[in-house]
């Protein structure tokens, strides 16, 4: 579901090519006791969309505040196409902010909002002209320009704002929840058509959301936030399937977290016993024998098998169905384990269910198993 | 049980009512009375109105009401609105805790006091430099507005904090420096508590008797000033008719205000039914 950049380049791991666009070092910003982002470092590049993802009160919209330049840092430096932001104002800055709430200016017209950016840099006024009629047409509101905001609808407020932050050209775009305020199925939408205009304009996007979903969906590559720093930052792919902490194997989609200790450590693969069954994964980890660690297990990852008899061996439990959702695309199996735990397996529903077929149900006796290459190793 | 209650308060809304608008009524059917005693009814008549119009001195009082309400409210607006953009956008300042208390000391301070200390303050002022050297105008007019400055930043403060910061935000971000920020967003979105600041305190200024009298001297009378000096002796069929002109301009001006209001609220709602549709 990555959108990726247009050459398909990853400028991040290659570092002595290009220059950081923005870099962060070291940035700290305190509200009275509280420490609101915590001594964070980040590099993002030309050109990406970058996601900071994170629950609420997680520092991600105080860190997008203090790229915009409403917040003083208490410690750090950030710098944006080499220039150090220390002592640029607002609006000097070479970034614009879409809202969370758009703050389009009530009292003008859809135009007039759009236009009100280059005013300010006193462009001349046919150019203003020109480009504000192009940059509706980009978001396809041509056709409201003399609306004011209120007479439009969420939707259309929405590419207003983007229009009205785009149209500078501004060297880095930051979005604050750019889709919270529409409704779901606008927002699936709206995500897809967001990433494809990033695309067509080039413009460096920081967004910050609370979605994982629209993080995943949108982004060249996140950082999880929580408590004020990093818990993580790489692509959708590698948060998702190499997550480095119980907390963004858990924040990240859903996972079975158990403990293990690990009991043999070779080149190319780990075995943790755990309280139930041997964990056996084809591929290398940093571990040592004997040692604590935590395994996590996605939903999706895990089969289940009606199964009579008790099964034995790596990657396999025997378990019973302790209850069922439905969610339409998918069910949800939640199965009791030998030890107590209650482990969560999703399976599509690839076929209508019908009485005549043998259905997996309540209380039923299944075995559950996976791949060994999908348990992941978590180190805290 | 409901209906005795229902009962109950249309009763005392009924009376309250009553309470609030006999008098007035009263006052309106006794101004169009020909008997030159209020209390006797002598029958239907506009004399009373006719000699008001020929009435110089009461003329004069309502132009220097006017005069000195608008000039007040006007330089009210102003200081006020910058007292309450220097308390909500300015952040933490040395003295803000002094400053927001002083804002609002007038609100509080008896209108006796106020008048009084003015009054020694324009004494002392006199004899220091030279002015005022007569009290009048210029001298109601400070008073007016050292107090009714107050109430015009109140407003103004609620204002401004319920707007919240994101819009000026938004057109910083946007490259508008701060004066541009003032000009072009925070004075359009504060209009309508600009509009009723000033109209606050051009209603307070009109209607102050107490601080007027200690502040103002020989001959500059405002209305209420003659009003109140021409009841000392006794009720006068005159005061009557000015009355009941006072309180048909001000029900025009509600009026007024209403349907402005009432034609703000559709075209709000024919523009979110706008919206809805093509939402749809």
């Amino acid at each position: 579901m990555t959108v990726s950049s247009p050459s398909g380049a990853a400028p991040w791991l290659d570092q002595n090519e290009q220059q950081p666009l923005v870099q962060i070092k070291g940035v700290t910003k305190k509200y009275g006791e509280v420490t609101a982002v915590d001594n964070v470092d980040l590099d993002i590049y030309q050109g990406e969309l970058f996601c900071l993802l994170g629950g609420s009160g997680c520092g991600k919209s105080t860190l997008l505040r203090m790229l915009a330049g409403f917040e003083d840092l208490n410690s750090g430096s950030i710098t944006i196409d080499g220039v150090d932001m220390a002592n640029v104002p607002a609006y000097e800055r070479p970034t614009n902010m879409m809202f969370q709430s758009y703050a389009l200016f009530p009292h003008m017209t859809v135009e007039k909002n759009v236009a009100f950016g280059l005013e300010q840099d006193e462009v001349p006024k046919f150019d203003i002209a020109d480009r504000v009629h192009d940059i509706l047409k980009l978001v396809e509101l041509e056709d409201f320009k003399k609306r004011k905001p209120k007479q439009l609808s969420g939707g259309q407020r929405q590419r207003v704002a983007l229009a009205r932050a785009l149209v500078k050209r501004p060297k880095l775009l930051l979005l604050d929840e750019p889709l919270a305020a529409l409704d779901k199925k606008l927002r699936k939408q709206t995500q897809f058509e967001l990433a494809n205009i990033q695309e067509k304009v080039g413009v460096t996007f920081i967004v910050v959301t609370h979605d994982q979903e629209e993080a995943m969906t949108l982004s060249s590559r996140m950082a999880v936030m929580d408590a004020g720093r990093f818990q993580q930052i790489g692509t959708p792919t590698e948060i998702y399937e190499f997550p480095e902490s119980r907390f963004v194997a858990d924040f990240i989609g859903s996972a079975n977290i158990f403990e293990g200790r690990v009991t043999e450590d070779g080149a190319d693969h780990v075995r943790v016993q755990t309280e139930f069954c041997e964990v056996y994964i084809d591929h290398g980890h940093s571990v040592k024998v004997g040692s604590k660690i935590w395994v996590a297990l996605r939903p999706e990852k895990i089969r289940i098998t009606k199964s009579e008899e008790a099964v034995t061996g790596p990657n396999q439990v025997s378990a019973v169905i302790d209850d069922i959702g439905y969610l339409g695309e998918t069910s949800i199996y939640k199965v009791a384990l030998p030890n107590g735990d209650i482990f969560d397996v999703t399976r599509p529903n690839q076929t209508r269910p019908t009485h005549a077929m043998q259905q997996i149900t309540w209380e039923d006796k299944v075995s559950i198993s996976w791949d060994s290459s999908s348990a992941m190793l978590l180190n805290k | 049980m409901y209906g005795n209650r229902s009962r109950f308060l249309t009763i005392m809304l009924t009376l309250g009512l009553a309470f609030f608008y006999i008098p007035m009524i009263l006052l309106v059917i006794y101004s169009f009375n020909h008997s030159k005693l209020v209390p006797v009814w002598g029958g239907w008549s506009l004399r009373w109105y006719s000699e008001l119009f020929q009435s110089p001195e009461v003329w004069q009082a309502v132009s220097l009401s006017l005069q000195i309400a608008v000039v007040n409210a006007t330089f009210a607006t102003a200081l006020g609105t910058l007292a309450g953009l220097a308390m909500v956008r300015f952040g933490r300042f040395r003295g803000r805790t002094l400053f927001g208390g002083m804002l609002v000391a007038p609100l509080v301070m008896p209108e006796v006091i106020t008048g009084l200390s003015l009054l020694v303050f324009f004494i002392s002022l006199n004899q220091l430099i030279g002015w005022p050297a007569e009290r009048g105008f210029a001298t109601i007019t400070i008073a007016h507005i050292t107090f009714s400055m107050a109430y015009v930043a109140v407003t103004i403060q609620a204002r401004l904090t319920g707007m919240g910061q994101t819009l000026e935000e938004a057109a910083a971000d946007l490259g508008a420096k701060p004066f541009k920020v003032l000009t072009a967003i925070t004075i359009p979105q504060l209009t309508p508590a600009l509009i009723s600041g000033w109209l606050l305190a051009f209603t307070l200024s009109l209607d102050d008797l107490v601080i007027a009298s200690f502040v103002t001297g020989p001959g500059a009378n405002t209305l209420p000033i003659l009003i109140f000096s021409r009841i000392r002796l006794g009720l006068r069929p005159d005061i009557n008719a000015l009355a009941t002109i006072m309180i048909l301009v001000i029900a025009i001006c509600v009026a007024i205000a209403a349907i402005v209001m009432f034609r703000q609220q559709r075209a709000d709602m024919l523009d979110r039914q706008m919206a809805e549709r093509e939402e749809g």
